[in-house]
């Protein structure tokens, strides 16, 4: 398993050139300039400017120079947050979103698996049903639905939670991580209901259940024991990629509730053309992909022994 | 699962609901505790990107940045075409406004407690004028005499440019020609000094990313100093008591949060998260005049919203087919049923507001007329009047108005227009590259004058975007920008804009009023014409009728 991990860990590092090198070609090409403004600075402070930041080298000069910078975990100055570099801005970000997408998968996991797993056991009843249409539901919901849904109950209504922002707002119950961490939550369980009682009812009805039936094992026992191990896996490999999605922040959700997390400044700093910004961030969401990926293999190796042959 | 189970589980959700509600309605709404400890919380929309007044460019940025640095003169409470005195505590100029003395009071303190000299004016200005640092309103200060010279390189010395310190109280500027409006020019933060000390602590001179905007770091000279900045939430400044007139401030704080999606302001505003929002989504602007009239502010405001023609393509490089463009627009219409905030329809380029300039009233909707200046310019009944498009930056708000007049010009002139949208950089590169046939645009005025909004029609200038050039009109505006006389003045810039109002290189859609939303708890916030507040004027009322109660 160890020189798995290896093979996957050496992966890594062409994955991200060519994540990093498409991204500076694509960026760059895209029309407009990170210090285009609707009052626009005469063409001597654009050019003042672009020589500040480099930006009047040639393309390739550029790439070469910042992938030296790189190499050493230097992604630069980022030009929408002239005070911060790069890192400086993930190091900001990354925790916020990091607390926000631990709380969703949290709520996910119990609200999905225990959904899945009552309607896998229950099949073709009202228990099987009910859940299912609710998570069917779940999925047809944006979270730019549910967001302002939840915003308008339990922000402004019941007061429970604030509406916008993350700081010192301490006059609710509750934090501002809660309503933006149930938002996503809900959104991913619907999923996690689906995969789990797929992946349950394929296991219920093998023969080694039917033995464990027969010898007369409890009934919970089955389920939490023998069936979940080989029902989860389909849950387990969709997690790979949506927890890097979760923790990396959604700018959805951030926008409604005015969070300040890294899906936010990953979208924006597109929209602001602010190149160290765009990779840097694509970087670090490429890397965590390509990890949470990892992860999620090793955790299926462990769950199902039919993989490591 | 058994009866009984199932009751306790459903009394169960039932109970803690109760008590969730219970708690919440025990709670203080933040906007009260604010209101108590008298802390203004407002939203600019989106973040900052510098604090530095002298490398900022946006509207955010100042209204930030005039909490914490003042300049030679203030913002008054009321009126934007007045000033109130300053770190200057009065001022002389000579007959033709040319050249102009600023007496720098004795209580004037930098929140780090050294005083404020006329020379601290003169290195601010240096450094603004320093080509390699990139000010965007490097310009604003080219009105001093060698100002230019000195930023292109001509002039080495910068003791040749027309600022210098007599004594340590006593500023004297010298202008390249008469310039009367100067008082209400220099109330830009590019004209605010900085501590050059501070500075050059955390850098050179025209470094631009450096930490010195950062809280612990900044030294200004305004009524409230930084406390701190978490980035993308809120910006929250305090009273400093070193400011020259600190008996005057009421606040004891401001917190400046950034939210951009306007739909969330809202939301804050209503859960009493916020005393002020930046404007209020279009759908909403019905039901707050409907229900809520207390609640919402429509002030008029400083700015154009009009669409830019490439006068170089055909055929808007006709004047007639400009004109008759203009006049098919039913503003009225526009106004009353789209945009719905009460904008007076825009009849001129310059807006109504500017103390002593009359608007103008030229831009009428005139179908008929319209119908005949295009028959004149070849295309009668629009009969080969070739297709071209609107382009627009994505938003709401734009497309509405954009469909609207696609469907005027159909009706009252037979003409097919598109309209395609574009990403904002996108979009503005097309702007400046000229790569366009008509595109939405709009000015906000810097300054109480009306040359805010016509020089930018001069031939050449960085904002014109439009091909449109006519030597008289660049005439007419430089022969006022040497009148001292303010009446003949004024009656110059009135011909330069009826000029370019009779060939029009716009088409004229409405001057802007400001919406948003502000607690009925804040006072003294009146309305002004370029939205710039003096907040040591505001105050909030603790036991006055709020949102949250």
């Amino acid at each position: 398993m160890i020189k798995i991990i290896v093979a996957r860990l050496l992966q890594l590092i062409p994955v991200l050139l060519i994540l990093l090198t498409v991204t500076f070609f694509l960026s760059k090409e895209a029309p407009g300039g990170p210090f285009s403004q609707e009052r626009q600075a005469s063409p001597e402070v654009i050019q003042k400017l672009n020589a500040y930041y480099g930006l009047d080298k040639p393309l390739w000069e550029q790439y070469a120079g910042y992938l030296q910078k790189v190499i050493r975990l230097d992604f630069g100055p980022s030009y929408s947050y002239p005070t911060e570099s790069v890192n400086e801005v993930i190091l900001r970000a990354f925790p916020i979103s990091l607390q926000i997408g631990a709380l969703a998968l949290g709520i996910a996991l119990v609200i999905g698996i225990t959904a899945g797993t009552i309607a896998a056991v229950n099949k073709n009843t009202v228990l099987d049903y009910l859940p299912m249409s609710l998570a069917m539901a779940g999925i047809c919901f944006p979270t730019f639905v549910m967001g302002p849904i939840l915003a308008l109950v339990f922000g402004l209504r019941l007061n429970l939670a604030p509406v916008s922002g993350w700081y010192g707002l301490e006059y609710t119950p509750l934090p501002p991580m809660v309503l933006p961490a149930v938002t996503l939550g809900l959104f991913y369980s619907a999923y996690v209901a689906r995969l789990t009682r797929g992946g349950m009812l394929d296991v219920l009805n093998q023969d080694f259940i039917r033995t464990a039936k027969a010898k007369g094992v409890p009934g919970h026992q089955i389920i939490f024991k023998h069936a979940m191990r080989g029902g989860l896996l389909p849950v387990v490999s969709f997690l790979g990629p949506a927890l890097a999605g979760l923790i990396t922040g959604s700018f959805v959700v951030e926008k409604v509730f005015n969070v300040p997390g890294l899906g936010q400044e990953f979208i924006k700093s597109v929209f602001n053309r602010d190149y160290p910004l765009i990779f840097g961030t694509v970087v670090f969401y490429g890397a965590l992909i390509v990890f949470f990926n990892l992860v999620s293999d090793v955790v299926q190796l462990a769950l199902d022994p039919r993989t490591r042959r | 699962m058994k009866p009984i189970t199932r009751w306790a589980i459903r009394v169960g959700i039932v109970g803690v609901f109760l008590s969730a509600c219970s708690v919440s309605f025990a709670m203080p709404r933040t906007l009260e505790e604010a209101n108590r400890h008298k802390i203004l919380l407002i939203t600019e929309g989106s973040e900052p990107q510098t604090l530095d007044p002298q490398i900022s460019q946006g509207q955010i940025e100042h209204h930030i940045i005039t909490a914490l640095m003042v300049g030679l003169v203030e913002n008054d409470e009321y009126d934007q075409a007045k000033q109130g005195p300053g770190l200057a505590d009065h001022w002389d100029h000579n007959e033709d406004y040319s050249a102009w003395t600023f007496h720098i009071r004795d209580t004037a303190k930098w929140s780090n407690g050294d005083a404020v000299t006329a020379q601290d004016f003169v290195d601010s200005y240096k450094r603004m004028l320093t080509a390699s640092l990139g000010a965007v309103y490097a310009d604003a200060l080219f009105i001093m005499k060698g100002a230019l010279d000195y930023y292109e390189g001509k002039l080495a010395d910068f003791s040749e440019v027309g600022v210098h310190a007599e004594n340590p109280q006593t500023l004297k500027i010298e202008l390249v020609g008469p310039t009367p409006y100067f008082l209400t020019a220099i109330l830009h933060p590019a004209w605010y000094p900085v501590h050059i000390p501070t500075i050059l602590k955390f850098g050179r001179i025209d470094e631009r990313d450096t930490k010195w905007t950062l809280p612990g770091n900044y030294v200004g000279t305004g009524p409230f100093i930084l406390k701190t900045w978490r980035q993308n939430d809120v910006i929250e400044v305090v009273r400093n008591p070193l400011y020259w007139d600190a008996a005057t401030v009421k606040l004891n704080g401001i917190n400046f949060y950034s939210i951009e999606n306007s739909d969330t302001a809202e939301r804050a505003f209503e859960a009493g998260q916020l005393h002020k929002t930046l404007d209020v989504p279009l759908d909403r602007i019905p039901y707050y005049r409907r229900e809520h009239p207390e609640r919402i502010r429509i002030d008029p405001y400083l700015a154009d919203y009009f669409y830019r023609l490439n006068t170089q393509r055909k055929p808007l490089d006709n004047p007639k087919v400009r004109l008759a463009l203009n006049l098919a627009v039913n503003r009225e219409e526009i106004v009353t049923n789209i945009s719905r905030a009460k904008q007076p329809p825009e009849t001129g380029i310059v807006p109504p507001g500017m103390d002593g300039y009359e608007p103008l009233d030229v831009i009428h909707y005139d179908p008929e007329r319209a119908r005949q200046l295009l028959a004149e310019a070849g295309y009668p009944n629009g009969k080969g009047f070739p297709k071209f498009n609107i382009l627009i930056n994505t938003h709401e708000a734009h497309r509405v108005i954009a469909e609207a007049i696609q469907q005027m010009w159909k009706q009252e002139l037979n003409i097919d227009v598109g309209i395609e949208n574009q990403e904002w950089k996108v979009y503005l590169q097309s702007q400046n590259s000229m790569n366009y046939d008509m595109i939405r645009g709009g000015w906000i005025g810097d300054f109480m004058d009306p040359l805010t909004f016509l020089t930018i029609w001069t031939t050449g200038n960085g904002n014109n975007d439009t091909h449109w050039s006519n030597p008289t009109y660049d005439q007419l505006i430089d022969q006022a920008a040497h009148t001292g006389d303010l009446r003949k003045r004024f009656d110059i810039l009135h011909d330069a804009e009826r000029l370019f109002l009779n060939e029009p290189a716009v088409v004229c859609i409405y001057w802007y009023t400001r919406v948003y939303l502000l607690d009925p708890s804040v006072k003294n916030w009146y309305p002004l014409a370029i939205d710039d507040h003096n907040y040591k004027y505001i105050d909030l009322e603790s036991d006055s009728t709020s949102v949250s109660k």
